[in-house]
């Protein structure tokens, strides 16, 4: 096939002249996503401190001098709000999303590089006001990161003073922030492809990350508007989501208003933001796999549709988180079919990725080794997502551990895997430089055993009956002895977990100044970011010429052909047998 | 390779904690055993799901790790194979969804002849109101709430002045007969959890919500707190004691009503004044 000049062949680069313009105020989608990834994990970081230290409190109550009920519960509010937005949904479009759409595309850079810029420093603003509310008077809120009120607004809750006002003013310019990148990832996948690059060429990983973007476009504003619901009622006294209250004996002047309310609007949001983190590691684990095993992802098209169906069904499923909110009973018949529904496309792409190791040539590299072990905890997390969606079922499981260790295995541990897996996967890329083997593998025995170890005996603490967010159990006749002990074991590993993380770190910064020079393509690679001039891809990602796609991603181990891998670029030369699109 | 035996181990010891483990559900003292049947069917059709997932995982991952002069196959798809993995899954979870709906079917019809218990949560205590000898509970308002009426009962409703006031965060229920138990909070979400009734139900200020169970065992059973309520949450107990039918009517009587409540008010600040 012959295709045509592209005006963006022709189109005069402007190259950054100063050192502020190329690393500070960068237009750069690769600049902008490592900054993005460093400030996201940076933030992370904290999440993960606090939540060795309210795990010691949990372990070993009164471990932790300064650990009183209101900083427990302030802990465990920013721990589970840092870790969903800050960490794993600016990780994920932000950081890789910037990465990889035009590199995995083979565009330039993003279609509004300057609103792509605005997107990050708004996006650091956000991080900044949510950082400060440790800062102010009663510090951050405690509301728990689902911030229901009217609790979140009442005396009885840390940080109802000024935090809970910093957090719902942190979230509102997040979402700001993540509109400018999300338009823009948007826009860049249905108009800056390069020639050839059909939608149905595209690497899982940009289909993931594309319809996980649609999805935080559509659910990002109901979070929006409840939070600024509820910092009216919180500022001007309005009653959005506060009834007639009375609060430690005092009548408030609420009046009217409907808790339930912002609940819908929470989740409406909230379902959904478990699948804009779960897509993309959906769509990167596919690529690691495929890649990593040197067989092209099986079912591509089945992928591609489990993505987008999956997507779909997610805006229909959110009030199973309320099944005993006290909304009206009769939803839970709905919610529960559309659930256990969804679990119909999930469950196709576990089996893909098995299949596709299935006769594959699977190479133990440390990205493959994180692959896997996504499968792993993904099915365990998944399964347990029958109980809690099945209405009936979750009723004694509700706001248990069950759903604490539930949630972190599917969305916690799964997509970190993936983050990990993929870090070390485009590291070379990114930085031009290889990390040390020995302390990759070792980082991910501790972090994936780890993991297991800390959420799957957690369930059964749910089973019991311990309710989650207890600052202390006491005498509490359900909790036998034994069950103390669990908390205590998990605590260790947790620790153990946390502190092998420096691992990650150290092999990563060490690498990045005394590891070897990597080469362009080190894992033969198909898509389009391996096949860049030069490694690092400098600005403008391709030289002159905008690269030209012949095929889909996947072409890997082709009957008659030479290599096990045959790039994007390519030509078609007949000998291979060509995906059907 | 490695990680082939990896996941091979998880997954049995997974197998063998749950077999083994002396942490499950904590013993059933409600009618509820349908959702009990429901976990339970849960349990084995997923950890059949797991075993065989996983166990095909180690497989592959073990038999076709990298060795020297192999290749990968080239098998971009398999229609065939596909459409049945999703017809055999689209079957599985219908047979997870049956007995699930089926249980909350049960839950949402409330038994005709379930007496009422009325449970109120407040930061960070419970205390509870029976319907007395009419059977209806009186209506309520918070603008009704004060130190001398902190149920906040309607003075002017006659339904109310038999209500069976228990300012104290135990309450005791008669073993064997449907309950339904209407929930109402004075300032914040709680939820009213007995891990031993199963079933459980949250307590939403400004609406009244509502769950039913039957007590099947004598015995005395904790309330936790199930929906985060502000700093004091983790400490907002209570207590059901379960007794048998007589032992209830002799602690019912000597509980006090609305009515004769307020007259001992009335008359404390009369003759305070």
């Amino acid at each position: 096939m012959v295709y045509a000049t592209l005006a963006e062949d022709l189109k005069e680069l402007h190259h950054p002249k100063t050192w502020i313009g190329k690393y500070v105020w960068s237009q750069d989608h690769k600049v902008i996503a490592v900054q993005y990834m460093a400030t996201a994990v940076a933030t992370g970081l904290i999440a993960l401190v606090l939540s060795d230290l309210f795990r010691l409190q949990i372990g070993f109550p009164g471990s932790v001098p300064f650990m009183t009920p209101e900083v427990y519960y302030q802990f465990i509010t920013m721990h589970g709000m840092i870790m969903v937005i800050y960490l794993l949904t600016a990780l994920f479009l932000g950081g890789f999303g910037n990465y990889l759409i035009p590199l995995m595309l083979g565009a330039r850079d993003m279609v509004f590089p300057f609103v792509n810029m605005m997107s990050y420093w708004v996006f650091l603003l956000a991080v900044l006001v949510l950082v400060a509310s440790f800062f102010v008077p009663g510090g951050p809120t405690g509301a728990g990161w689902t911030l229901y009120p009217p609790q979140a607004v009442l005396p009885g809750t840390p940080g109802r003073d000024l935090g809970i006002i910093l957090m719902l003013a942190s979230l509102a310019i997040f979402i700001i922030a993540f509109t400018m990148g999300g338009l823009n990832y948007v826009v860049t996948v249905l108009q800056a492809r390069t020639r050839g690059m059909t939608l149905m060429r595209m690497p899982l990983s940009i289909w993931g990350i594309f319809v996980a973007t649609i999805l935080a476009l559509l659910a990002f504003p109901a979070l929006f508007v409840g939070a600024v619901m509820m910092m009216l009622d919180r500022i001007l006294g309005t009653s959005f989501f506060m009834p007639a209250i009375v609060s430690m004996g005092q009548q408030l002047g609420y009046n009217g208003g409907s808790p339930i309310l912002f609940q819908h609007l929470f989740w409406f949001f909230g379902h959904p933001e478990v699948y804009i983190v779960a897509l993309p590691a959906f769509g990167i684990v596919s690529d690691l796999l495929s890649v990593h095993a040197r067989k092209n992802i099986f079912g591509y098209r089945m992928m591609v549709w489990a993505i987008v169906i999956i997507g779909g069904l997610s805006f229909i499923v959110w009030a199973h988180h309320m099944y005993v909110s006290g909304m009206n009973p009769y939803f839970g018949f709905f919610f529960a079919t559309s659930t256990l529904i969804i679990a119909v496309p999930t469950a196709i792409k576990v089996y893909n990725w098995v299949l596709t190791l299935w006769r594959g040539n699977i190479h133990f590299t440390v990205p493959m080794l994180f692959a896997i072990g996504f499968i792993f905890t993904f099915i365990n997390g998944g399964l347990t997502g029958l109980f809690l969606g099945n209405v009936s079922v979750d009723v004694p499981l509700s706001g248990t551990y069950f759903v604490v260790a539930h949630f972190h295995m599917v969305m916690g541990v799964s997509p970190i895997l993936v983050v990990f897996g993929a870090l070390y996967h485009w590291y070379p890329k990114i930085t031009g430089k290889m990390w040390n083997e020995k302390l990759g593998q070792l980082h991910f025995w501790f972090t994936f055993i780890g993991t297991y170890l800390i959420y799957f005996p957690m369930h059964y603490l749910g089973f019991l009956g311990m309710p989650r967010r207890y600052y202390e159990y006491g005498q509490t006749a359900l909790v036998p002895q034994s069950a103390h002990m669990l908390n205590a074991f998990i605590t260790v590993v947790a620790l153990a977990v946390g502190v092998s993380q420096l691992i990650f770190f150290y092999n990563f910064i060490w690498s990045y100044f005394y590891g070897p020079k990597a080469e362009g393509n080190p894992w033969k690679a198909t898509s389009l970011e391996w096949q860049t001039p030069d490694n690092p891809p400098a600005h403008g990602n391709w030289g002159p010429k905008l690269p030209t796609v012949y095929r889909w991603a996947y072409d890997y181990s082709v009957p008659g052909a030479v290599d096990d891998f045959i790039p994007q670029t390519v030509p078609a030369d007949g000998t291979s047998r060509h995906h059907p699109t | 390779m490695w990680i082939g035996i990896a996941v091979f181990v998880l997954m049995v010891g997974s197998v063998l904690f749950h077999l083994l483990s002396p942490w499950y559900l904590t013993p059933i003292a409600s009618n509820w055993t349908s959702i009990d049947d429901a976990i339970n069917v849960t349990f084995w059709v997923t950890g059949a799901v797991f075993v065989a997932i996983n166990s095909f995982l180690v497989y592959a991952v073990i038999k076709y790790r990298n060795k020297k002069r192999s290749r990968a196959d080239y098998e971009p798809e398999n229609a065939k194979l596909e459409k049945q993995l999703t017809l055999w899954t689209s079957v599985g979870i219908a047979m997870l969804l049956a007995p699930g709906l089926y249980a909350w079917a049960q839950f949402v019809d409330i038994p005709s002849n379930a007496s009422v218990l009325e449970a109120v949560g407040q930061q960070w205590q419970w205390s509870y109101r029976f319907p007395g000898k009419d059977g209806v509970l009186g209506t309520t308002d918070i603008k009704n709430m004060n130190d001398t009426n902190p149920f906040g009962v309607n003075p002017d409703d006659p339904y109310g002045r038999d209500d069976v006031l228990v300012e104290d965060s135990t309450v005791h229920i008669p073993i064997g007969k449907p309950i339904k138990l209407v929930l109402r909070s004075k300032d914040v979400l709680h939820d009213f959890f007995v891990p031993q009734f199963r079933a459980r139900m949250n307590l939403v200020p400004g609406s009244i919500t509502y769950f039913w169970f039957t007590p099947t065992k004598i015995g005395e059973f904790e309330i936790l707190c199930a929906q985060l309520c502000g700093v004091g949450h983790y400490a907002m107990r209570g207590t059901v004691i379960v007794d048998d039918q007589k032992t209830f009517d002799a602690w019912l009587s000597k509980q006090q009503t609305f009515a004769p409540a307020r007259a001992g008010i009335r008359e404390s600040v009369k003759q305070r004044g």
